[in-house]
């Protein structure tokens, strides 16, 4: 029966789902009711296949692998899960169940606005994509995978496409991603010229003939390429905008686990397919992730439009990823497995905890907005009477994103500490101040994080209402409020029984050619011990602890108290009329921290003022914009534009617009092909 | 775990909460007598809380169950922090809770539901005061979580009972990165437990103020709970740097008299502790607030130095 399960049938009768999925819409795309039920029904179908799928491979240990063969050379449609390949394709299976969940009310309000048709079919087909992404075994195949995905996730952040910062939004995410995509063909002929095959399992066995120089250039345009699909900094430019664009369970998914594909990629190639990692790999990747988690919650800080504020902290918990990532490397370069294989685990775990609570996150954004028609916190406030649940389960999401203990994101933060602890002792220098550096940016992060989600929540949803559509707001409908519920159990979950998840893990690192079938050294079920004891903690005992003292001291003061009255009155307002607008807002809760990483930050602000009179006395109307420069595009990718512009207007000169020149063209290049073929042989 | 340990352990979780207001009685009494006034009683803080729970309380209307969970929640915090932390004897060791990041992020939970609590009535005051404290605590963490590290590097081990045990042991080898650890987690201590020069405890100027800015609204057995907490925080971080930078004379078993001993040490060590903050906070102004993350950023790389000279 089980065997049954993670069978070939089974992958395929999903891939059926989802297509069913996809096109059923299309031909229901003057229904947008049915429509709309469709496509999310079958999406949560085809998920849950996926789940059951999954699921099996990664607790019975099986790989399945299968495929079938195409007409053209070199590309075959295999398909191959082990177990780094059945985790990822869970954590997308699950997080796109909740998902969907919530889209089937929620994309109700695109009714008669926009073709819910085309938004199924191209949803189904982004779920769909990002299963063969993690499931194919053939990079060209992959590369068709990687492609779709790319496209139908464009559309998705398109979908609005009336309103033109979402086509810019798009435009900026097309081009970013094609230019990823050719650094990862780069990466994949790499390969090829070694062990001339695009299968991995080929590429596996024959790589190790590859000179350094070959694996460093990997290394690189695989960083280059799977990095900006991961959002790293600086390659994370269109994150912030195309998330946001996107219709919020769409956000969800792409924050959640399509930005976890490029981390997958990098596991897949760095810590399997390509032997023998050098030590600057992992260095690099420390730092980059050291630079990325710090920068992204700093830049989150000085958000205060709620998405593109959640979607700076998915490149933070990237960078938090790759921290665990980093370590793995930087330990399998000097040989120790059993670090590494802790290291993984860390990041392993992180990207599952990030998948759920990003998505629940974006989920309770999708309501608030939804609710208040703005993505501007300024313009919440007080929205904890008017949506109590979707309050509780963004306060969930909140906890567990600023790393607060006894929920998920505490446990993988503190496994990524440890995994960091380990390198700081009994290494060289560069090594010692690289991990170091790792451990304070994290750190700092953890407590950034806090502070900015004390912000997004505060701002949010206490205090009182600061303009009329948050004064107006109701609740969200049920199937919104049960996907956000099934998240926030899960995180709870996820916290609570992080020994035995870890556990789970363990398998998934011992699955790594570069691990050699080495197991994280971790894991029991009450309390998980790291590295022969150096340190130890227990999730159950935390969440019992902290439970069963907050009862006993309100027990305790209960009695004590009972005879006193609680009574309500106003806030205490020295005597003036308190209004909203004496409320802190989002931007100055920040201010203070935005001001003292000014250097990082650069924070700009125009004053401009309006004058009644010609003497400049009585000012009329005075604005404040306050602001961050984008340092990426002015030293970075304007520079670059203006090069290929250079280059391009260079080549206008053999432009000549007459279409036999262009003939003499392709013929003389035929020409000198075929002497440097002769040359060759 | 046998059943003569238990009167032990109810000490170990009951040391903090019962002491915590002598200690901020005894602050408050020796920072009085800096400027030469006679001052209250080192029990006044005890008598506070008293009146406190014996008197109605007034909710603002515009609070939500965050404001009215939150001193419980951080008050039962403070307890399971004091439970995780060597007291007065090592063979009182906590695996479960008591590693160092675990005790580090309970603060930092209490210190985000008293943020929220700070913003949730709607008060100008505690919305600012919100903002600093986060500040404040985020700029910490650094110093903080690199402090205690060079300790369980040197120890060998990230449970802070085992630190104290093994810190105990060492010989004066060890010495100079153990010095300049204590020396960031000095500045951490001030600024976590709102101490000049980084706030003002006695202060209810709006300027000046970051604690008492957030539990501006409180009153009746809530205010007691926030105050109660706060004191709980300050005999925790003072424990911590007792025991863990100086922790000779902690008992090494459950024995009587060894416990009795460590317990009289501990509180001859807490005071110290009080009267150098009574001292700091007599002799120096308190610093603008831009200049914090100044002193913060101190801790932290002094304690980055101490990690360096570990080996």
């Amino acid at each position: 029966m089980l065997d049954f399960l993670s069978s070939a049938g089974v992958f395929d009768a999903m891939l059926a789902v989802f297509a069913a999925g996809a096109f059923g819409p299309l031909l229901l795309r003057h229904h947008d009711a049915a429509a709309n039920v469709w496509s999310n029904s079958l999406a949560i179908g085809g998920s849950g296949i996926g789940l059951i799928f999954s699921g099996v491979a990664l607790l019975k240990g099986t790989v399945p692998a299968f495929g079938a063969d195409s007409t053209l050379p070199l590309l075959s449609f295999s398909i191959r899960i082990d177990q780094l390949s059945a985790f990822f394709m869970l954590v997308i299976s699950l997080v796109a169940i909740f998902c969907s969940v919530y889209a089937l009310d929620y994309v109700r309000h695109y009714y008669g606005k926009y073709s819910i048709g085309v938004l199924g079919f191209f949803y189904n087909v982004f779920i769909v994509s990002m299963i063969l992404v993690v499931s194919a075994h053939n990079a060209l195949f992959f590369l068709i995978a990687w492609e779709v995905m790319a496209l139908a996730s464009y559309f998705l952040v398109i979908y609005e496409r009336r309103e033109s910062t979402s086509i810019r939004a798009g435009s900026l995410y097309f081009i970013m991603t094609h230019a990823g995509t050719a650094f990862i063909i780069i990466a994949f002929l790499l390969m090829y010229r070694t062990t001339g095959s695009f299968e991995f399992g080929e590429i596996r066995d024959g790589i190790a003939a590859a000179s350094p120089l070959v694996k460093n250039a990997i290394f690189i345009s695989a960083l280059i390429g799977f990095g900006v699909k991961a959002g790293v900094i600086p390659l994370h430019i269109w994150l912030p905008s195309a998330h946001p664009a996107a219709p919020s369970h769409v956000s969800a998914l792409m924050s959640g686990v399509m930005i976890k594909t490029g981390i997958y990629m990098m596991v897949r190639i760095y810590l399997d397919i390509l032997p023998g990692a050098y030590l600057w790999w992992g260095l690099a990747l420390l730092i980059i992730g050291a630079i990325s988690s710090l920068l992204g919650v700093l830049y989150a800080l000085s958000e205060h439009d709620l998405k593109r504020l959640l979607a700076y902290h998915s490149i933070e918990n990237i960078g938090i990823i790759l921290l665990g990532l980093g370590s793995a490397l930087v330990f399998s370069s000097y040989g120790m497995t059993t670090l590494a294989a802790l290291g993984l685990a860390a990041a392993l775990f992180h990207t599952m905890n990030h998948a759920t609570f990003k998505a629940l996150l974006f989920l309770g954004a999708g309501s608030v907005i939804a609710a208040t028609h703005t993505r501007d916190i300024e313009k919440y406030g007080g929205l904890i009477r008017l949506m109590p649940q979707t309050a509780l389960f963004f306060l969930i999401g909140s906890m567990a994103i600023s790393a607060l203990p006894p929920l998920n994101g505490f446990f993988s933060e503190w496994l990524t500490f440890q995994a960091l602890f380990q390198g700081v002792v009994g290494f060289d220098v560069i090594t010692k101040i690289t991990f170091i550096i790792s451990i304070g940016s994290l750190a700092f992060t953890g407590g950034l994080a806090a502070a900015c989600f004390v912000k997004a929540f505060g701002i949010t949803f206490l205090a009182r209402p600061r303009s009329e559509h948050a004064a107006q707001a109701s609740e969200t409908n049920m199937l919104p409020k049960l996907a956000m519920a099934g998240l926030a159990l899960l995180i709870v979950g996820l916290g609570l029984f992080s020994g035995m998840v870890l556990k789970t893990l363990a398998k998934v690192t011992g699955s790594m050619a570069n691990l050699q079938g080495v197991e994280a050294d971790v894991a029991q079920f009450r309390s998980v011990s790291i590295q022969n004891g150096f340190a130890e903690t227990s999730m159950p005992a935390l969440f019992i602890g902290v439970i069963v003292a907050a009862v006993a001291v309100t027990a305790v003061v209960a009695v004590l108290t009972r005879k006193r009255k609680t009574e309500t009155g106003p806030t205490w307002d020295c005597g003036s009329d308190l209004t909203p607008r004496m409320e802190i807002t989002a931007t100055g809760f920040s201010r203070s921290l935005i001001t003292i990483s000014r250097g990082v930050l650069r924070p700009s602000s125009e004053t401009e003022i309006e004058y009644h009179d010609a003497n400049r006395y009585f000012p009329k109307i005075g604005t404040v914009t306050m602001g961050l420069h984008d340092i990426y595009r002015t030293y970075i990718y304007k520079p670059l534009r203006d090069l290929t512009t250079l280059i391009a207007a260079q080549f206008t000169k053999v432009q000549s617009g007459n279409i036999n020149v262009y003939i003499l063209y392709i013929f003389l290049t035929l020409i000198g092909l075929l002497f440097f073929m002769d040359l060759q042989s | 775990m046998n059943m003569t340990a238990i009167p032990y352990w109810l000490l170990q979780i009951l040391l903090i909460p019962a002491l915590s207001p002598f200690f901020i009685g005894v602050t408050r009494r020796l920072k009085a007598r800096f400027q030469n006034r006679h001052g209250a009683s080192v029990f006044q803080p005890y008598r506070d809380f008293w009146k406190l729970f014996h008197k109605d309380e007034i909710i603002s209307e515009d609070a939500s169950w965050i404001f009215r969970v939150a001193p419980y929640l951080i008050f039962a915090v403070t307890l399971v922090i004091g439970a995780s932390i060597p007291l007065v004897s090592t063979a009182l060791s906590n695996t479960l809770t008591g590693d160092l990041l675990v005790v580090v992020y309970l603060i930092a939970l209490g210190t985000f539901f008293l943020a929220l609590a700070g913003i949730d009535t709607g008060s100008a005051f505690g919305g600012f005061g919100s903002s600093r404290e986060m500040m404040v605590a985020a700029l910490t963490e650094g110093g903080l979580v690199l402090s205690l590290l060079t300790l369980a590097l040197i120890s060998k081990s990230a449970n802070l009972t085992a630190i104290s045990a093994n810190i105990g042991s060492l010989s004066f080898q060890s010495f100079t990165p153990i010095i300049l650890a204590f020396i960031s987690f000095s500045i951490a201590l001030l600024a976590e437990t709102c101490r000049y020069p980084f706030d003002n405890p006695s202060t209810h100027l709006e300027l000046t103020m970051i604690h008492e800015a957030m539990i501006l609204e409180y009153s009746g057995k809530r205010l007691a709970l926030m105050e109660w907490a706060s004191a709980n925080k300050y005999l925790i971080f003072i424990a911590l740097g007792a025991n863990l930078f100086f922790p000779r004379g902690i008992a090494d078993s459950l024995d009587i008299i060894p416990v009795m001993l460590a317990l009289v040490l501990l509180a001859g060590k807490s005071l110290l502790f009080c009267v150098a903050i009574a001292v700091i906070e007599s002799s120096i102004a308190k610093l603008r607030i831009f200049r914090l993350p100044d002193l913060l950023f101190t801790s932290f790389v002094i304690s980055v130095i101490a990690i360096g000279l570990v080996n």
